[in-house]
């Protein structure tokens, strides 16, 4: 029986693919259109940048401080993919970050134990993911106000129990464990840039390939009908908290070794940037859908422009403005394709 | 033994009293029509029973064994082998058709991994074989959206003959329906009942009903107002049952 059911489905594929070529390949495209037309970003940009400054553009160690940079933002904008394909959103990552870190860098001050404040600062990170969780479930808050409080809330929590003070973290300088996360790989790109690439293969497979994804998928699509299918839609929101809580956190550990030192203000540049990079990337706001690997080039493309903008020979104070029309720019053609 | 038995069910949506002492039962191998006007609470009845959300009131047995309320849910209502296709279709526009007819019950390795290459092909076979689709080019792949009102409530149906339950609900399976649509959902009802297995079949269009039940069920205002077997029925009583109701 099994048997049939394989060899009548490759009959089936057989029949298509036999189809002119013209048409396979804009059956393909069509699939791929939000990847495709992310990598036609990437180039415009990149490209943009190289004839502006080809002495900058066209030589590896700019692209290698980006990949330093940006999978701090990066990291985030994964989870918070997810939690847009949920239908949800969350303001409060830039705070958890923080906190997170304050966590885990007060931990190793008085432990001297690494790992072990990196497992206080995402388990904290966790926590917040709960707690938004429940405030959107069970209280009923809409994610955006829930999480808004939450922002503002954790951010001053961070500064009372700081006391407005950064934490040296210099005692790590030189520790093969920071280098682990954020030393120099031995193929010459920066270790957190591997987390980040690490963390995206295996965000891909929990949400297109993991049961997991599947209810995240259904829940922002058709949350009613999840529930009508047995799915706890509440408990799915939930975890998808939970997920962006735990890689903030990690995220700002990451960045507080990078630095070596922790500071109360961690992450308070982050939450536009990171949005930045998920809808630039192509996911959408309407749930049901969103790419990995947009969120991905995304990240690239939102974390080059300052350095782009500074090395074309402009004021920094244009950043803001390339950043908000790339992201006019790429949500208008995400919008246009995603209507035919 | 009934394979299904409420008594006594009340339900409350904030202040509206939606269903008052429901009793309702299904036999083995029994098609039971359940009729009345909209707003009656035969959605509600069989929300309760296909595990949406618990009763205020009233107990439920199934296959004569009491059902707490507290742990009964969608998913203990599948594995009790009660399958339930709602009016609103339940399925995910943007999603793929494999992805919609394995929601909530996805084969998975031991880690949780997805196995797509068993979910498609059983798609394809819930298509061609179950649903007997002939949309050229039609794909396992193919977001639901692109399908035809038809085609969706095929892809629900479909999903609830392939799990193989001993009770199927159906809740106005023939709305937006062409003519030819609505024969092959009756079909399948028939069918149902040659195999042995019992159905609850929901619907206002009384001919439809009236075809292929063994009994009827009518229910007006929250209430269970009256109970025929098919032998004591015609389409005209059925018809005056539901009006005489509303006075």
């Amino acid at each position: 029986m099994e048997k049939s059911h394989s060899e009548s489905l490759a009959a089936a594929e057989k029949e298509l693919e036999n189809g002119p070529l013209k048409e396979r390949l804009a059956k393909k495209l069509s699939e791929h259109r939000v990847q495709v037309a992310v990598i036609g970003a990437a180039v415009l940009v990149f490209g943009t940048f190289m004839v502006l400054s080809p002495a900058v553009f066209l030589r590896p160690r700019i692209y290698v401080a980006f990949l330093s940079t940006a999978p701090f933002f990066g990291i985030m904008a994964l989870g918070l993919t997810l939690i847009l394909v949920s239908k949800q959103i969350d303001l409060s990552f830039p705070s958890t970050m923080a906190l997170g870190a304050f966590v885990s860098a007060s931990i190793f001050a008085a432990t001297d134990n690494l790992l072990l404040g990196m497992l206080g600062g995402m388990s904290v990170g966790a926590v917040v993911g709960v707690l938004n969780g429940i405030l959107v479930t069970k209280v009923g808050i809409p994610s955006i106000i829930a999480t808004l409080g939450m922002m503002f809330a954790l951010r001053g929590a961070v500064h009372v129990l700081s006391d407005g003070m950064s934490i040296s973290l210099t005692a790590l300088s030189g520790a093969p464990l920071r280098n682990v996360f954020v030393g120099m790989s031995p193929i010459g790109i920066p270790a957190q840039s591997l987390w980040f690439i690490g963390i995206a293969v295996l965000l891909w497979f929990l949400l297109f390939r993991h049961k997991f994804g599947d209810h995240v998928l259904f829940t922002g699509d058709n949350e009613s009908a999840a529930q009508m299918m047995g799915v706890n839609t509440d408990l799915t929101k939930t975890l998808v908290f939970v997920i962006l809580g735990v890689l903030a956190a990690f995220a700002g550990v990451l960045d507080s070794l990078r630095m070596l030192r922790w500071f109360p203000t961690l992450g308070e540049g982050y939450l536009l940037m990171t949005f930045g990079a998920v809808f630039v990337g192509g996911t959408s706001m309407f749930g049901g859908a969103g790419t990995i690997f947009g969120t991905f080039i995304g990240t690239f493309l939102v974390g080059s422009l300052e350095a782009g903008v500074i090395a074309a020979g402009l004021a920094g104070f244009w950043t803001r403005l390339f950043v908000g029309v790339l992201i006019l720019v790429a949500v208008t053609i995400h919008a246009l394709l995603s209507r035919r | 033994m009934s394979l299904v038995e409420m008594k006594g069910i009340h339900k409350y949506f904030q202040a509206v009293h939606a269903l008052r002492d429901v009793d309702f039962h299904v036999g083995d191998n029994e098609i039971v029509g359940l009729i009345g006007d909209n707003g009656a609470g035969k959605s509600t009845l069989i929300k309760i029973l296909s595990g949406l959300f618990p009763p205020d009131g009233g107990e439920m047995y199934i296959r004569g064994r009491k059902i707490g309320p507290k742990r009964y849910s969608v998913k203990r209502a599948h594995s009790l082998g009660i399958e339930t296709v709602f009016q609103e279709q339940a399925l995910g526009d943007l999603q793929p058709i494999w992805r919609n007819i394995f929601l909530g019950r996805q084969p998975t390795n031991a880690l949780g991994l997805l196995d797509v290459r068993k979910a498609r092909e059983e798609a394809h076979y819930v298509m061609t074989e179950l649903m007997r689709f002939t949309g050229a080019g039609m794909s396992v792949d193919a977001p639901v959206r692109h399908l035809s009102g038809g085609e969706r409530q095929g892809i629900a149906i479909g999903r609830a003959m392939y799990f193989d339950a001993d009770l199927i609900i159906l809740d106005e399976p023939t709305r937006a329906l062409s003519v030819k649509e609505v024969g092959k959902v009756l079909d399948f009802i028939s069918r149902i009942k040659e195999v042995g297995k019992s159905c609850v079949y929901i619907s206002h269009t009384i001919i439809d009903v009236f075809n292929v039940s063994d009994r009827f069920v009518i229910m007006d205002r929250g209430e269970v107002v009256a109970e025929r077997a098919r032998e004591d029925a015609s389409e005209a009583s059925l018809i005056d049952l539901i009006r005489n109701t509303r006075t």
